[in-house]
This record gives C-alpha cells, sequence and structure tokens, in this order.
C-alpha cells in the first residue's frame, strides 16, 4: 500500500464507526423526538413540558451544573497549586487526590448514601456528639434541600479529580522561565498566579470546564442513589420516561434539551475562552 | 532605617515561608482526608455485618464480618450482572483500542488532507452528552438483534472511549521519534515490520494503559448500560434498577465491587493519566 | 562500485520549493558533504537519497541502478541520525545486530559482524547495555556501528556530530574520518559546520536555498568561490566584498585605489578578499579600525573602509588600536571577482 492511502486505511475503521454509532444516532433521536405517527409533531415536547417535573428538573439540572462546577474550578485549581508546591510524597498525593476520578458516579453515590442515610455515618456522628436524640432522615421528600447538598458533596468529591488532572498538566506544560522572569520583576505569588498561570491554563481550562459542565448536565446515577426520583433532573426524567413510562419520543425530547444546554455550554465556553492561536505556549 | 530593614527581611521571609509551608501541608492532609474518609466509610459498611449496616447508632469502624459480602455474591443475578460487566468492559477496550489506535498512529505520523475534519469529529465527540445515544441505538439494535447483548452496549460505550484512545494512543506514538522507525526502515524493515519491531514495544505499556481507561469507562457506565440491558445487565445496571428495592448491605457491597477494580485501574495508570492528559488538551 | 547519481532532483513542499532541480554525482568511494545553514534543503537531499522522502520530479541512482521508486531497505544505504536514534528498548549488540537480522544472516556471522565493527568503534565493553545507560558520545558510536555492521553500498549521515559538546565533536570526527575511509564506503555527509565539512570532505557541495552552489574540494571551495555566497559562507571570518568601478581595460577601483582585476564588459564587480590576504603596507585600502580583537597567533581587525565593514585577520605582532589609519594591500593572487548581478565569480 503506498504511504498516501495509509493514512486514511488507518482512520476508515474509526470515522465509520463514529459516523455510524454517533452522527447517526444523534440525527435519530431528533427524528425520534419529533416524529408520531403522522410524521412531523410537536406532541412529544408539549407532552414534556407540560409536564410538572419538567421545569424543576431543568432548574434542578442547571443550578447543580452552576453550583458544582465553580467549586470544582476553584478545588482543582487549588489542588493543582498545592502539588506542585510538595516537595516529597508528590506522587502518592497525586495518587491520592486522582482517585475519585476513576470511580462510577453510582459508586460515588452509593458512598455518600452511607453518609447521609437515616443510619449513616452523619447521624451516628450527630448523635455520638450529642447534638440530635434521633437519627433524621436526611434523605427525605420533606429535606429535598439536603439531598441537593449530598449530591453537590458527592458530585464534588467525584469528579474534581478529573478537574485536577486536566489542570496540573497544563501547568506542568507553563514554562517555569516565565514566573521565575515574573519573580525577578518583582511579582508576589498571588500576582504570579493571576497574571501568569491563569492565562496560560486557559486551554486547560477550557477543556476542563466544557468536560465537567456537560458531565453535570448528565448528572444521573448520583442523584438516583442519593435520592431516587424525589430531585427530579433531566437525566433522570429521560430515563424515567424511556423505562417507567415507556415512551421513548418523549425521552428523546428530554435527551434533545440536554443536548442543547451542553451545545449551548461548550459553544459559551469556547468563545469566552477562546486562546488565538498565535497566543499559545 | 536601612538598617533596620536590612536586618529585619531575612526573618520575616522565612517567616512567610514556615507559615505558607504549614498551609501547604495542612491543606494536603485535609484534601487526603477528603478524599479517602468516604471510601473508608464505604468500606466499613461493606466489612460489616448486614444487621449492623442497617443499625444505629455507627462506630466507623468495621467488623470484619463477611456476612454483607456473602449476600451480595450469592444474591440472584449478582455474580451474572459481574460477568456481564467485565465482557462488556473487554470488549470496548478491545474496540476502543482496535479502532482507535490505528486513528492515533495515523494522526501522529501522517499530514494529510481531511486530518483537521477526523479530529473536529474526534473533539465533537467530547462536546456531546453521550450516554443519550442509547436512546436511538435501542431501537436500531432491536432492529438489527443486538438488544439486551453485550456487544450492542460496548458498542456504545466505544463511542464513549473512542475519542480517548485516539488521543492517548496519538500522545504515546508522539513520543516516539519517527527516527526510530526510519532507521528501521533503512536497516531493512519495511513499515509493518518497523512498527512491529521498534513502535509496538515501545508504546506497549501506554497502549496497555489507554485500554485499561477504556476498560474504567465502561465498567462505570451507568445511564446506557441500564436502558440497553433488561435480561442480562452489567453491574452498575443492576444496581441502578435495584436501588429502591435492595436492602441497604446490598447497596454498599455492590458499591465496593464497583470501587476496588476502578482503584486498582487508576492505580495501574497512574502514571500515564498527566501526560495523556497534557497533550489532549492541545 | 556504488557510484551516486542525483539527476535533476526537485522537492515541492506544498507551494514551497525545497530543491530546485539538483544535479550531483558521488563517486564511488568518495566522502561528499553537503554543507549549508539550516533550511537550504541539504538534509531533504540526504532523505531523497535514502528514500524517507519522495522526489517531486527527478531520478537517484546508486551503483548503476535507479532506485527513487525503491524502499529504504532495497537500495543498499545505511544512515545515521542526527538524534542517533538508537532503539531504546534494544540492548547495544541487539542495536547492531538489527539490520543483520532483518538479512537473515546465520547467528555466527552476526556475532563476527557484530564484535568486529564494534571494536572499530571503541564499544566491545558497551554490547550488553541499552541506550539509557549510554553517553551522547556513546549513542553516536552505536549508531555508527549499527550503520557500517550493514557493510552497505553507501553510508549517509545527517548531521551525526551536532548533539555532541564541542570537544567530543572533535574527537569524534577525526575518528569518523579513520574509520569511513578504511570502510571504503561511499558516504554522504550533511553539516552545517563548515569546519566539520573541511576537515571530512572530499569534495563539499555548499547549498543554499535549495540549489547547490559549488560542489568542489574544500580547498578548492575557500580558495575560489564559484559564488558570492560561498564565499560569504565559507571561512570565519567570511571573505571582505568591496564594490569595484571600472577605471580601465583590467583595472578595477577598488575604495581609493586602482587593482587589477579580470577584463570584463561590466563596468561594475565585486572585489573579494579573505581576511587573512591581507598586508599592512604603504598603498593599500585605506581603512579604520574599530573593534581589536587579539586571538593569539592573529589579531582580528574589524576596519571601515568608506563606510563599509572590511574584517583583517593580521600577526599578532602588528600594533593597532581602535582608531588607528590602516593601509590594507590585498596580496594580489588571493583577489576574486564577483558579478554583483548575477554574484557568480569572474
Amino acid at each position: 500500500m503506498t504511504p498516501r492511502f495509509l493514512p486514511y486505511a488507518l482512520l476508515l475503521p474509526a470515522t465509520l464507526f463514529l459516523l455510524v454509532f454517533f452522527l447517526y444516532p444523534f440525527v435519530q433521536i431528533a427524528v425520534l423526538a419529533f416524529s408520531g405517527p403522522d410524521g412531523f409533531t410537536l406532541q412529544h415536547v408539549q407532552t414534556m413540558t407540560s409536564h410538572w417535573k419538567f421545569g424543576t428538573a431543568l432548574t434542578n439540572t442547571i443550578v447543580l451544573a452552576l453550583i458544582v462546577v465553580p467549586i470544582q474550578l476553584v478545588m482543582a485549581l487549588s489542588m493543582a497549586t498545592i502539588v506542585t508546591k510538595l516537595r516529597t510524597g508528590r506522587s502518592a498525593i497525586l495518587y491520592i487526590f486522582t482517585i475519585p476520578l476513576g470511580l462510577s458516579d453510582l459508586a460515588a453515590g452509593i458512598i455518600w448514601l452511607a453518609i447521609f442515610e437515616q443510619s449513616g455515618f452523619l447521624n451516628s456522628l450527630l448523635y455520638g456528639l450529642g447534638i440530635i436524640e434521633r437519627p433524621i432522615l436526611f434523605l427525605g421528600y420533606q429535606n429535598i434541600w439536603v439531598i441537593f447538598i449530598a449530591v453537590v458533596l458527592a458530585e464534588v468529591w467525584r469528579a474534581t479529580a478529573i478537574v485536577m488532572v486536566i489542570l496540573v498538566s497544563g501547568m506542568g506544560l507553563i514554562p517555569k522561565e516565565y514566573y521565575e522572569a515574573a519573580e525577578v520583576f518583582g511579582a508576589s505569588p498571588w500576582k504570579r498566579f493571576v497574571k501568569i498561570t491563569l492565562p496560560m491554563l486557559r486551554p486547560s481550562l477550557q477543556s476542563a470546564l466544557i468536560l465537567r459542565t456537560l458531565a453535570a448536565f448528565e448528572v444521573f446515577a448520583v442523584v438516583i442513589a442519593l435520592g431516587g426520583t424525589t430531585l427530579p433532573v433531566l437525566m433522570g426524567e429521560t430515563f424515567q420516561w424511556q423505562f417507567a413510562l415507556q415512551d421513548r419520543n418523549v425521552a428523546s425530547a428530554y435527551a434533545l434539551v440536554i443536548l442543547a444546554i451542553s451545545v449551548v455550554s461548550t459553544l459559551f465556553f469556547l468563545r469566552v475562552l477562546r486562546v488565538p492561536k498565535e497566543a499559545r505556549i | 532605617m536601612t538598617d533596620a530593614i536590612l536586618t529585619d527581611t531575612p526573618r520575616s521571609v522565612s517567616d512567610a515561608q514556615a507559615a505558607g509551608r504549614f498551609l501547604i501541608i495542612a491543606s494536603t492532609v485535609l484534601l487526603c482526608v477528603w478524599v479517602l474518609v468516604p471510601i473508608y466509610l464505604l468500606a466499613v459498611n461493606t466489612l460489616s455485618s448486614p444487621q449492623e449496616v442497617s443499625g444505629f447508632p455507627k462506630s466507623g469502624v468495621p467488623s470484619f464480618d463477611f456476612g454483607s459480602v456473602q449476600f451480595f455474591v450469592s444474591f440472584a443475578g449478582v455474580a451474572r450482572a459481574l460477568w456481564n460487566s467485565v465482557v462488556v468492559a473487554v470488549l470496548t477496550m478491545v474496540l476502543s483500542i482496535g479502532l482507535g489506535a490505528p486513528a492515533g498512529y495515523a494522526l501522529t505520523r501522517f499530514d494529510f488532507p481531511g486530518k483537521e475534519a477526523f479530529r473536529m469529529l474526534v473533539v465533537m465527540t467530547r462536546a456531546f452528552p453521550l450516554p443519550l445515544l442509547a436512546l436511538p441505538l435501542a431501537v436500531m439494535f432491536i432492529r438489527v438483534g443486538l438488544d439486551d447483548t453485550a456487544l450492542g452496549l460496548a458498542l456504545v460505550h466505544t463511542v464513549l472511549a473512542i475519542p480517548f484512545a485516539v488521543l492517548i494512543t496519538f500522545s504515546i506514538f508522539s513520543g516516539i521519534p519517527i527516527e526510530l522507525e526510519e532507521a528501521a526502515w533503512t536497516l531493512g524493515c519495511n513499515r509493518w515490520q518497523a512498527f512491529q519491531k521498534v513502535v509496538l514495544p515501545l508504546v506497549l505499556p501506554g497502549i496497555t494503559a489507554s485500554a485499561v481507561f477504556a476498560f474504567t469507562i465502561s465498567w462505570n457506565e451507568v445511564f446506557a448500560a441500564a436502558v440497553l440491558t433488561i435480561e442480562n445487565r452489567t453491574l452498575t445496571a443492576f444496581l441502578v434498577q435495584n436501588l429502591n428495592v435492595s436492602p441497604l448491605h446490598l447497596k454498599f457491597a455492590g458499591g465496593a465491587a464497583l470501587v476496588i477494580p476502578a482503584l486498582i485501574f487508576i492505580f495501574a495508570v497512574r502514571k500515564y493519566l498527566f501526560s495523556m492528559w497534557g497533550i489532549a488538551n492541545r | 562500485m556504488a557510484e551516486i547519481l542525483i539527476k535533476n532532483v526537485a522537492k515541492s513542499f506544498g507551494s514551497f520549493k525545497a530543491l530546485h532541480s539538483i544535479d550531483l554525482e558521488i563517486a564511488d568511494q568518495e566522502f561528499m558533504v553537503l554543507l549549508g545553514a539550516s533550511g537550504c534543503g541539504k538534509t531533504t537531499l540526504l532523505r531523497i537519497v535514502a528514500g524517507l522522502e519522495t522526489p517531486t520530479q527527478g531520478e537517484v541512482w546508486i551503483g548503476g541502478r535507479r532506485v527513487d521508486h525503491l524502499p529504504p531497505r532495497e537500495r543498499g544505504i545505511a544512515m545515521v541520525f542526527q538524534n542517533y536514534a538508537v532503539f531504546p528498548h534494544l540492548t547495544v549488540f541487539e542495536n547492531i545486530a538489527f539490520g543483520l537480522r532483518m538479512k537473515k544472516l546465520p547467528q555466527a556471522d552476526i556475532d563476527r559482524r557484530v564484535t568486529r565493527t564494534a571494536e572499530l568503534m571503541h564499544i566491545e565493553q558497551l554490547l550488553k547495555r541499552y541506550s539509557g545507560q549510554l553517553s551522547g558520545g556513546q549513542r553516536q558510536r552505536v549508531a555508527v556501528a549499527r550503520a557500517l555492521a550493514m557493510e552497505p553500498d553507501v553510508i549517509l549521515m545527517d548531521e551525526p556530530l551536532s548533539n555532541l559538546d564541542a570537544l567530543l565533536r572533535l574527537e569524534m570526527r577525526a575518528e569518523l574520518k579513520g574509520v569511513l575511509a578504511a570502510s571504503k564506503t561511499t558516504t554522504i555527509y550533511v553539516t552545517h559546520d563548515q569546519v566539520e565539512a573541511m576537515s571530512l570532505a572530499d569534495r563539499i557541495s555548499v547549498m543554499n536555498q535549495g540549489r547547490i552552489v559549488q560542489a568542489a574540494t574544500p580547498v578548492e571551495v575557500y580558495r575560489n568561490p564559484a559564488a558570492r555566497f560561498v564565499g560569504s559562507f565559507i571561512g570565519n571570518p567570511p571573505m571582505n566584498f568591496i564594490p569595484a568601478m571600472k577605471a580601465g581595460e583590467g583595472k578595477w577601483t577598488v575604495a581609493g585605489i586602482t587593482i587589477d582585476g579580470p577584463r570584463a564588459g561590466r563596468d561594475r564587480l565585486d572585489f573579494a578578499i579573505r581576511p587573512e590576504d591581507v598586508d599592512v603596507a604603504p598603498g593599500g585600502l585605506k581603512a579604520t579600525a574599530r573593534v581589536v580583537e587579539p586571538l593569539g597567533a592573529h589579531t582580528l581587525v574589524t576596519t571601515d573602509i568608506e563606510g563599509a565593514m572590511f574584517r583583517a585577520v593580521l600577526d599578532s605582532d602588528i600594533r593597532v588600536s581602535p582608531g588607528d589609519e590602516l593601509s590594507l594591500v590585498p596580496k594580489p593572487d588571493r583577489v576574486r571577482w564577483f558579478d554583483p548581478e548575477t554574484t557568480a565569480a569572474v
């Protein structure tokens, strides 16, 4: 085979695969969401929006992302900075910090369930300290906001690691000379962080934010594990319509909503954190 | 005045440094506690008897009773779910590396028209909520007889894993200087022989790491697994669908079953995590 | 017999022309150095001979066989790379044996050839090591040994010494010359280092912007540059150039003095002289010393002749201070003339 055709031959399997199992299904989602027995219909979208849980699910999903992602960003930045400052045990600490990265969101949900459930460790602790006399039902429908907090904690706990990994790798690409130059010119550590680290880290920040925000919109197993269907989120509703209600058209309409907010947020981050090609390291 | 500053400065700097060190060490310890304690608590629950798991208050120390574990392992459907998870994950691993590694190699070694288009396709997969693919694919799979099969689910998981496989293998191949291959060509190898004798032995650890990564992605995935499997549930699908009916000790033992392999995998690939993200962001 | 024939070879990368129609003949056992600044196309030309790059047009012949459509492995060549390309997963022994194993030689032959080339390159005690355990100089030796073990018709070397430190480079240079001369292999050697080129080459091809400007022996290239570029590229410090006006048949005015020159049918030429080819004597070029750099045996004096820079290498006995007025007389047999438009020698 001549080298001219070799790259195409090597790319062909992956390309075909992505066309069949990635692009085509996404077209199908739209088809499912808008097609009825007589062709095009908005029926499924109406069914979705008129259901009382839709608004709550949409709000919950977005608010959750708005809370979780910034917390993760700040925590990951601090973790990454700390890691670069460590003199000893750096790789051990890095491994510990990255552990949650490999965990399933379902596992994370179950782990935090062990803490928040009625006979769980939080109640045990409060009881042991004499703050409460009998265990509180944290994760019931009376305390939706506690479920919400538990979900936030579990998400922050689980998925900060990936942000940190992306940022640490990004920081590794920033040449040390810039910091030394800044130090020579009298920049304080904070100034160096703001004036050098953050701007130089933009490409990494961008991918981390896109990745994490999308994942936050897809939050599902953590919520199911901690609150069942008490706290509606978009992905959970999609699942409910697909399974419990056996209506895959409405489920697809939900999927389109998730898709839409994902694309909007991706475009937002691409625009806001754009790095011109000439300004890259 | 000048004298005072001269004598003062060194001390205040070292004080600030000591304070800084203390702050760093304290926050490191705090963050480690934050990461490790929840896992420890899961372990406590897993290694306690079912009665202890639902008992109150909890001591926070495991009794090393294997009742919960035994219950979990012998629970109807668990063994099968575990097996299914392994099968799907292995298929995902093979498919994503099999499809992704050649693409990663092509991206590293060749400049050709259409390269950017392919990169865009791969980057796009990261900008979409991929588990949703399960919805339309469920319909498609019924039509072609892939519904409720390990292969069907593995195909969806491969879509999730392929962008990573491509980018990671791309970065791994980029680490092998082209001169090594060229040297092999001048020493009597054709392209395939040079790849096999020179490139392959050098990239094998990295490729293994990215395969493990693909395995972990599949092992952990919940939504598509729950949508696409009914009889042949994977462990995550099994746990999700039984969450509201299963007793606590089953949940925690199941959680531990999910966590343990993942811990091992991340440990195995830890060396590659950072280098692969460094390149993947470019 | 492995003479190399390069006929009308050109190479473009997109719209960039890396090589413009190169013609070059290299005799059997000749040591040919391709010399030029980075980006002049010398490495591209070497890679075309190696088969690592496909020419856009033209032919390459090795030992009477047209090879430009053959893969590298069928060309009877061996190559030494700039970064050595020693396989990190193989021992030194296996690196040297790599090509021999591809040829499916019997184990006894492989052992014999590896041992012999390893001794030749003084690395016989390193045969069990991996490249990670070797210094840069040792890796270089392995790379050369690996190429020699192939007993190729042609050895191609791409800046093999440029990654070594200065002292090691000097040592390796002498060693390479000896080893390659003894092996009687035709060699093409790419470098940007003119001293290396001078000391190693039977002939040097000076390249500039994708063209071979001159291909000749080192002394010829130095003494009789075929073009102004060669004069200014070779020699440290480089040749001096001063514009000259025709003053009569075979007479030229150079910075106020009249010098014998060619009977060219032009009004203007460029007068050229190497810095060491001037003497301080009355009646010469009027130069004002600006910078004086004693270099031991000689003193490099940077002067100013009618506003243009002129360098002279003088005997260090001659005392010069900045600001001094000097009279520099060019040695008549060393004066060269260039056409200011074509830049070619006249």
